[in-house]
């Protein structure tokens, strides 16, 4: 594939202008800040929702004020639990037009382009704006074949008994703190039911958008793929500059069902006050295939390492990760690859770009449970460095129980060259067009994975970043 | 003496790097329409010049000035000279990993056209396929080499090709090919010598580095100079490269030294 030529010089503006604006708080209802039995209770008792997940949210509070904050990965010291507003309802009722909604809302998607982009290249569109998903549609079409493309929160309303059956079947809620608070405060995140054999060829996507200050979100997704179908699914995600913190924290459940594939592209641009802890994971069965691609941009730190249990003979999974760490920034992204079955197959793909003081650090798991025999698995994590102060590290964890195994492990860091820089120059690109270009090269091998609209929009990110890079 | 600006004038060069001195005073004139041969030794600095002239930052420059169109352009970035006219074809070029050749070249052609003929003098997307095609025509390369990465797992030859290539695209008024002779097959160098002919005007001036008399029978120069050491110690026309290919570089080097002493 290839990529349309960007023109670069036309990137005057910069995140501030492109995603960086804020509305007024104009909100129905925003919970008082800090979280306890109470706070939980009154995100339930809005959502009216059925015991069972009452119960659910209050046991996994349990878990969360219980387990010690993570000391290995990112920096989270400055992280302040109390200080952050964990639910925020923006509007009465979801719209299923554009036009329903709020003026300042809908200003604020259009901005980010999300109609334009539904109408021209995607099979629906769910758009998240604080804690609740403010509009949600599907192709006709496609309802018809019964796919299912809502809310989370419509999803435990209207389809009880699906949600019920694999709701924190993948993601316990005490697997860690950040996926037991999620499970406690979660509100809104996609509800994906593919039927068999049903292939949805144009992406479905999700759009998340944080507009208070302090504010959390936590949305939750559960995504189902029957035997012999497909969807790819795609989130983008950005928020207004702020200089105090705010926190994403999500849960996303995959079921990936005999002979289906899953494909979930993330493009994460949050502003550069927000921690993103994301808890990613998929059970492939037999002859499944699940694709995690994840570009991470923005935020303060990240950390998410999307994960693929290959439950079946056959099953193989995918991590293609990029990460821009820009100054000040901590990525700390990879993959896991739990090998359950013999006979399964995985790759981790990892890019890291690090730049001023930003640190991206590539951590990823391979384990092959004893009698997987036959499991071929392969990670690669190239990471570059843009300058003197920039960092990166890898943490490549390999617990392999079984011997008739192939695995493979490749690792390089290099420096943008100082030749690959004049070379581009003495042809008339600037320094930063120059730099944009070896960057958007080093991660080909993954934008060339993502539809066209998508690798642009990455290059396009990258541009902007590499701005203000040179001087 | 009608006093014009030559297009091209280096005076006095003394540039080297890492506090190496390579280049030990340097001087060369080269008007429009004119083809100089620059020849010499192995290490003698010819390639070094080559940098110094498309404004290699490790290079550092000692004393003297590189006119172009009258204007020092020593101060200048690469990017800048290049956007004036200036190019050089790579001795070595470098591969960059992920950027396909068309990506590539849309960018570089626009840049230069804009800063050269005006903001609007940029390319749509089909107007540069067109020209693109033209060109690897002209050049007998394949249709899919405009996929391929830049330089990536090129061989010599379609490394050097590559090189004029851009050129072509590029339309420089001053161009510096650094041995791009060498790696290229006997049809190959006829290809691209024509290639480099046609693309030849009245207007523009070439400084050809090489170290064989055979490419300097497609592409004839009127003048042909001898690097030793840093200095250009020879200047003659084009019977100077002949005697060159038939005695070698001692012949030079034992005059010089007369000459010098
Ligand atoms: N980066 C560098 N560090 C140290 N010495 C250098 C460097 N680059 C060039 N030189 C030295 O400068 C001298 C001139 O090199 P240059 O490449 O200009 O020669 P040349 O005339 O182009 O040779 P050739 O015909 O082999 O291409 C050589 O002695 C070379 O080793
Ligand atoms: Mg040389």
């Amino acid at each position: 594939m290839v990529i349309p030529e960007i023109e670069l010089k036309r990137l005057g503006s910069e995140y501030a202008e492109k995603y960086g604006f804020r509305d007024p708080e104009q909100y129905v209802f925003k919970a008082r800040k800090g979280l306890d039995r109470e706070v939980v209770e009154q995100i339930s008792w809005i959502k009216n929702e059925p015991d069972w997940m009452r119960e659910f949210r209050l046991r996994a509070l349990e878990y969360f004020q219980r387990r010690p904050m993570p000391t290995w990965g990112a920096d989270l010291s400055e992280l302040n639990f109390d200080e952050i507003v964990y639910y925020i309802k923006p509007t009465e009722r979801q719209g299923s037009s554009w036009e329903e909604l709020p003026e300042h809302i809908r200003r604020t998607f259009d901005r980010l382009g999300i109609p334009e982009a539904e109408r021209k290249f995607l099979a629906g569109v769910g758009a998240q704006y604080e804690s609740e998903v403010v509009y949600h549609s599907l192709r006709e079409e496609l309802k018809r074949l019964g796919v299912i493309f809502v809310d989370m929160d419509t999803a435990v309303r209207e389809y009880p008994d699906l949600v019920k059956q694999y709701f924190g079947t993948i993601i316990p809620p005490n697997d860690n703190k950040f996926a037991a608070l999620n499970s406690a405060v979660w509100s809104g995140g996609s509800f994906v039911y593919v039927p068999e054999g049903v292939r949805v060829e144009v992406p479905l996507q999700a759009y998340f958008r944080i507009n208070a200050e302090n504010v959390g979100q936590f949305e939750r997704t559960l995504i189902i793929v029957e035997p012999g179908a497909y969807v790819h699914y795609v989130e983008g995600c950005t928020a207004p500059i702020y200089s105090a913190a705010s926190l994403h924290s999500a849960v996303v459940e995959i079921i990936v069902k005999e002979g289906a594939r899953c494909r979930y592209t993330t493009i994460q641009n949050w502003s550069k006050n927000v921690y993103n802890l994301v808890t990613k994971r998929a059970a492939a069965y037999r002859d499944a295939t699940m694709e995690w691609v994840d570009g991470n941009l923005g935020s303060k730190v990240t950390m998410k390492y999307p994960a693929v249990w290959l439950m079946e003979p056959g099953a193989r999974g995918e991590v293609l990760s990029v990460a821009f760490a820009g100054d000040g920034q901590h990525q700390d992204a990879g993959g896991k690859m739990v090998h359950v079955a013999p006979y399964t197959s995985s790759q981790i793909i990892s890019k890291s770009i690090s730049k001023g003081t930003g640190r991206a650090s590539y951590r990823g798991l391979v384990k092959v449970h004893r009698g997987a025999h036959h499991v071929r698995a392969n990670v690669v994590c190239d990471a570059l460095l843009l300058d003197e102060h920039s960092r990166t590290d890898t943490y490549p964890y390999m617990e392999i129980e079984e011997e008739q195994v192939s695995i493979g492990h490749e690792a390089t860091v290099s420096k943008v060259a100082e030749e690959q820089l004049f070379y581009l120059q003495s042809r008339g690109l600037s320094e930063a067009e120059a730099m944009s270009m070896i960057v958007n090269g080093f991660i080909e091998p993954i934008t060339k994975e993502l539809p066209l609209e998508y690798a642009v929009e990455l290059n396009r990110l990258i541009a902007l970043e590499m701005e203000g890079s040179v001087g | 003496m009608a006093e014009q600006t030559p297009l091209f004038a280096i005076e006095n060069l003394r540039a080297g790097i890492e506090g190496k001195e390579i280049l030990r005073g340097v001087n060369l004139v080269i008007e429009r329409g004119e083809i100089h041969a620059l020849m010499g030794p192995n290490g003698s600095g010819k390639s070094t010049l080559a940098y110094v002239i498309a404004g290699h930052p490790n290079y550092e420059v000692y004393e003297g000035r590189i006119l172009y169109k009258g204007e020092n352009i020593l101060e200048l970035p690469p990017d800048e000279r290049a956007r004036m006219g200036l190019f050089l074809a790579f001795q070595y070029p470098t591969a960059i990993p992920g950027v396909t050749m068309a990506n590539f070249l849309r960018l570089a052609v626009n840049s230069v056209r804009k800063a050269r003929y005006g903001e609007d003098k940029a390319l749509s997307p089909r107007e540069f396929r067109r020209l693109l095609r033209e060109k690897l025509q002209m050049l007998r390369m394949e249709e899919s080499f405009a996929s391929r990465y830049l330089n990536e797992g090129f061989s010599g030859g379609e490394k050097k090709r590559a090189e004029i290539l851009q050129m072509a695209l590029l339309e420089p008024e001053f161009a510096v090919l650094d041995e791009t002779d060498s790696g290229l097959d006997i049809d190959a160098l006829r290809t691209v010598s024509d290639g480099v002919n046609r693309l030849f005007n009245p207007t523009m001036a070439l400084l050809v580095i090489t170290h064989y008399q055979r490419i300097l029978n497609y592409i004839r120069p009127q003048f042909v100079h001898v690097m030793l050491d840093g200095k250009i110690a020879v200047s003659g026309g084009p019977e100077l490269a002949e005697e060159l290919e038939e005695k070698g570089y001692d012949w030079v080097k034992s005059r010089f030294a007369e000459a010098a002493s």
